[in-house]
C-alpha cells in the first residue's frame, strides 16, 4: 500500500478552483465555461494519457474475461509453462491460467477501488461538509475523530480487523478499506467548505432560511464539484493499492481472484526461485498502470479545472 | 513582519504558557486519546467478532496441552471470560501497563513482547533511514523539476510511475531481477545464516547486503510521493503574491526559490506525519517478500498460526511506534515553522 497519506499532497491546489466561479452556484457551469473546460481536457496530455491508460485496462477487466474460456480457479492446464499461444500469459505451477487469473483480477481492482472510494468519499464528505460549515463544538469534536482515525495506521486496524473477520466477499473489502480510508478527504473537505462558508452566496442562502444540509447540498457542493471529482479519484487509487496489499497478506477474499491474491500465490509457490516472471509481474503492472493512470488524469483534470495551474 | 505584532504575540500568551509548550501539549492529548482509541479497538474486536475467536482458541488449547497450562492461565487472569466486561477491560488495561501482551501460540514457550522486542531492530533498520533519505532526495529532486522543463518531463513521470507501484510488488521485481536472476544480492534473513551476529567487517558486509534490497523498495516508493508533492507545491509558491513582489523588486530567483523551499517543506513536513502509517504498512510487506525477520514477518507468522495475542500485540506495538514517531515530527516542525513558536496557529 502506497502513501495513502501522500494522497492529499497529490491535491496541488491548497485553494478550491470555483466550477463556473460567478455563476449563481446553483445549476453548475453555464454553457459557455463547460465548452472551455472540454477544449482544456482534450488538450492536456496528463489528462488524455492518464485517462486512456485507465480506459484501456478497464476495457481489458471488462471484455478480457470473454476472451478465454478458463477461470482463474481451475487447474488441469499445463504446469508452470511460460507464455504461449494457447496460454498468453502462461501457466502456474499448479496448472492454471494466468491470463483468466490476470483479467478477472482487474476486474475485482476495479470493483473494490471503486466501492472503497464512494465509502470514504461518502464519509468525507459528510464529516467534511458538517464540520467545516457548521464549526464550533460540532467541529472540534469531528476534527477530533477524524484526527484520530488519520493517525493510527489503516493497515494495522485492516489486518486486525480482516485477521478476525475473515473477509468473505469484495464488497466487505471494500468497506472494510473505505472506512478507514476517509479521514484525509474528510480532512481536506473541511477546509475547503471552510472557505466557501464565508462567501457571499453562501450567506444569502443563510439568510434567506435555508437549512443546513439544504445549503451544503446546493450550494456548496456544487461549487467546490471539481475537488470532490478530484479526491474521488485520489480514494480510488489508494483503494486499489490497499485492495493488493491485503489481498497479498491473504486477507482478502479467498474465493474472489484479485492481483494480490495472484502475488501471494506466486511468492508462496516458489515462483521467484522458479523463474516464473509470468506469474507475477503481470498483476504489479496491472496495479501501478491503473493506480499511476488516475494519479496522472488526476493532475491533467486539475490543471482543467484551475486555469491557475495551466500555466505548466 | 515587523517586531511589535510579533512581541505582542508573545506577551499576550504568557500568560497561558509558552505557545510552543501549549502547542506540543495539545498534540499530546490528541496522541493519548488515539492510544486509549487504539487499545480499545484492541480490546474489543476479538469480543465484537461473530464466531467468537476465544472459543476457538479454547478448543484449540485442548488439543495442545503443552501451550494447554500457560495459556489457561492467561485466559482467566486477562480474558477472564466470566467476569463482568468493565471488569475485563481493566484487566485488559492492567497487563498492558505491566508490558504484559500475553504469550504466543505460534512460539509456543516466547511472550509476545520478546518477540516483539527482538524483530523491532530489523524493522527500525529498514525504515529510519528509508523514510529519511526518500524525504530529503525526494524534496531536491521535486524542487529542482519544478523549475527545469528537462527535468520536469522526464524525472515527474517516473515518480508518479514510483508511487503508484505495491511495495509488494516493487519488492518482487527487484528481488527478482537483482537477487535470484542476477544474484548481486542475497536475499532471505538478515544475514548469512553461517555467520554469527558479531562486530566484525564480514557480519557488516553480509548484514549490509541482505538490507539494501528492502531499503531499496521502501526508499524508491516513498521517493516518488515527496518528489511530486514539492514540485507541485513549489509551483504554487513561485505564482503566489510574495513571489511577484519580490521579483518586482528586482531579488536574484535564487533568493525567490529559497523563500519558496521553505514555505513548501512545512506542508510537506505535515505529509510526513500523515505518510508514515503508509510507510510503515509498506515496510511490512516488503520484509515478508525478502523473509527479513522483522515485524511484517512476525505479522505474517501471527496470520498464519491464528496467534491472536501476538496479532493483538502487534497491533498496539505498530500504532505505538507511529504516535512517537508522528510526535517526533511535530516536535521538528516547531523548529521549522516559526509561526508555532509565534503562537499563531499554522494550518
Amino acid at each position: 500500500m502506497a502513501a495513502a497519506g501522500q494522497q492529499a499532497d497529490l491535491l496541488a491546489t491548497p485553494e478550491v478552483a470555483l466550477t463556473g466561479e460567478g455563476a449563481t452556484g446553483e445549476g453548475g457551469a453555464p454553457r459557455g465555461a463547460r465548452s472551455e473546460l472540454l477544449h482544456f481536457a482534450i488538450r492536456n496530455p496528463k489528462l488524455v494519457i492518464g485517462l486512456s491508460v485507465v480506459l484501456a485496462f478497464l476495457t481489458l477487466a471488462i471484455v478480457g474475461p470473454w476472451l478465454t474460456d478458463a477461470t482463474p480457479f481451475e487447474f488441469g492446464y499445463p504446469l508452470g509453462e511460460p507464455p504461449s499461444k494457447e496460454h498468453w500469459l502462461g501457466t502456474t505451477s499448479p496448472g492454471q491460467d494466468v491470463y483468466a487469473q490476470f483479467v478477472y483480477g482487474l476486474r475485482s481492482s476495479f470493483i473494490v477501488g471503486a466501492l472503497a472510494a464512494a465509502v470514504a468519499a461518502v464519509l468525507g464528505m459528510a464529516i467534511g461538509f458538517v464540520s467545516g460549515y457548521l464549526g464550533g463544538v460540532v467541529d472540534e469534536v469531528l476534527s477530533m475523530l477524524t484526527n484520530i482515525v488519520l493517525v493510527i495506521p489503516t493497515l494495522a486496524v485492516l489486518i486486525i480487523v480482516s485477521a478476525y473477520l475473515s473477509v468473505g466477499s469484495l464488497f466487505s473489502e471494500a468497506m472494510l478499506i473505505g472506512l478507514t480510508s476517509w479521514p484525509w478527504a474528510a480532512r481536506a473537505i473541511r477546509a475547503q467548505t471552510f472557505s466557501l462558508g464565508s462567501r457571499d452566496f453562501v450567506s444569502l442562502a443563510r439568510l434567506s432560511g435555508q437549512g443546513t444540509v439544504k445549503v451544503i447540498v446546493r450550494e456548496i457542493a456544487p461549487n467546490m464539484s471539481s475537488y470532490l471529482f478530484l479526491t474521488f479519484i485520489l480514494l480510488f487509487g489508494g483503494s486499489v493499492l490497499t485492495a493488493a496489499t491485503l489481498d497479498f497478506l491473504g486477507l482478502g477474499p479467498s474465493q474472489v481472484m484479485s492481483l494480490g491474491l495472484m502475488m501471494n500465490n506466486a511468492v508462496s509457490n516458489a515462483a521467484l526461485q522458479l523463474g516464473m516472471w509470468w506469474w507475477f509481474i503481470p498483476p504489479g503492472v496491472g496495479i501501478t498502470a491503473i493506480v499511476g493512470g488516475l494519479y496522472v488524469m488526476n493532475v491533467g483534470l486539475d490543471e482543467v479545472f484551475n486555469p491557475r495551474l495551466r500555466r505548466t | 513582519m515587523s517586531p511589535e505584532p510579533d512581541r505582542a504575540a508573545w506577551t499576550l500568551h504568557d500568560f497561558d504558557g509558552d505557545p510552543v509548550t501549549r502547542y506540543l501539549a495539545r498534540k499530546s492529548f490528541l496522541y493519548l486519546l488515539t492510544f486509549f482509541v487504539a487499545v480499545t479497538i484492541d480490546w474489543a474486536i476479538p469480543r465484537l467478532m461473530p464466531g467468537n475467536p476465544i472459543d476457538g482458541l479454547i478448543s484449540r488449547i485442548q488439543a495442545d496441552p503443552t501451550a494447554s497450562e500457560e495459556l489457561h492461565g492467561y485466559f482467566t487472569e486477562s480474558f477472564g471470560l466470566d467476569q463482568p466486561l468493565w471488569q475485563q477491560y481493566l484487566n485488559f488495561w492492567r497487563g498492558l501497563l505491566h508490558g504484559d501482551l500475553g504469550p504466543s501460540i505460534a512460539y509456543v514457550g516466547s511472550r509476545v513482547s520478546e518477540l516483539i522486542w527482538a524483530a523491532l531492530p530489523y524493522t527500525l533498520a529498514l525504515l529510519v533511514p528509508a523514510i529519511v533519505l526518500s524525504y530529503i532526495a525526494g524534496n531536491r529532486v521535486g524542487a529542482m523539476a519544478a523549475r527545469r522543463k528537462v527535468l520536469d518531463n522526464t524525472a515527474l513521470p517516473v515518480a508518479y510511475i514510483l508511487t503508484a507501484t505495491p511495495y509488494v510488488w516493487l519488492a518482487l521485481v527487484l528481488a527478482y531481477f537483482l537477487a535470484f536472476k542476477w544474484g548481486i544480492f542475497p536475499v532471505s534473513g538478515a544475514y548469512d545464516f553461517s555467520i554469527q551476529p558479531s562486530w566484525t567487517w564480514e557480519f557488516a558486509k553480509s548484514f549490509l547486503a541482505h538490507w539494501f534490497l528492502p531499503f531499496l523498495t521502501l526508499f524508491l516508493v516513498s521517493f516518488g510521493g515527496w518528489a511530486i508533492g514539492m514540485r507541485n507545491l513549489i509551483i504554487y509558491e513561485l505564482e503566489s503574491e510574495y513571489t511577484n513582489y519580490l521579483q518586482s523588486l528586482g531579488a536574484p530567483s535564487k533568493l525567490v526559490r529559497k523563500y519558496a523551499y521553505g514555505n513548501a517543506v512545512l506542508p510537506q513536513m505535515s505529509g510526513l506525519a500523515l505518510a508514515l502509517g503508509a510507510v510503515v504498512g509498506g515496510a511490512l510487506v516488503t520484509e515478508i517478500v525478502f523473509g527479513y525477520p522483522g515485524i511484517g514477518t512476525l505479522i505474517i507468522t501471527a496470520l498464519q498460526n491464528r496467534d491472536y495475542f501476538l496479532m493483538q500485540g502487534l497491533f498496539l506495538f505498530i500504532i505505538v511506534g507511529v504516535l512517537i514517531a508522528n510526535f517526533v515530527v511535530d516536535i521538528l516542525y516547531v523548529i521549522v515553522d516559526p509561526r508555532t513558536r509565534a503562537g499563531i496557529q499554522g494550518s
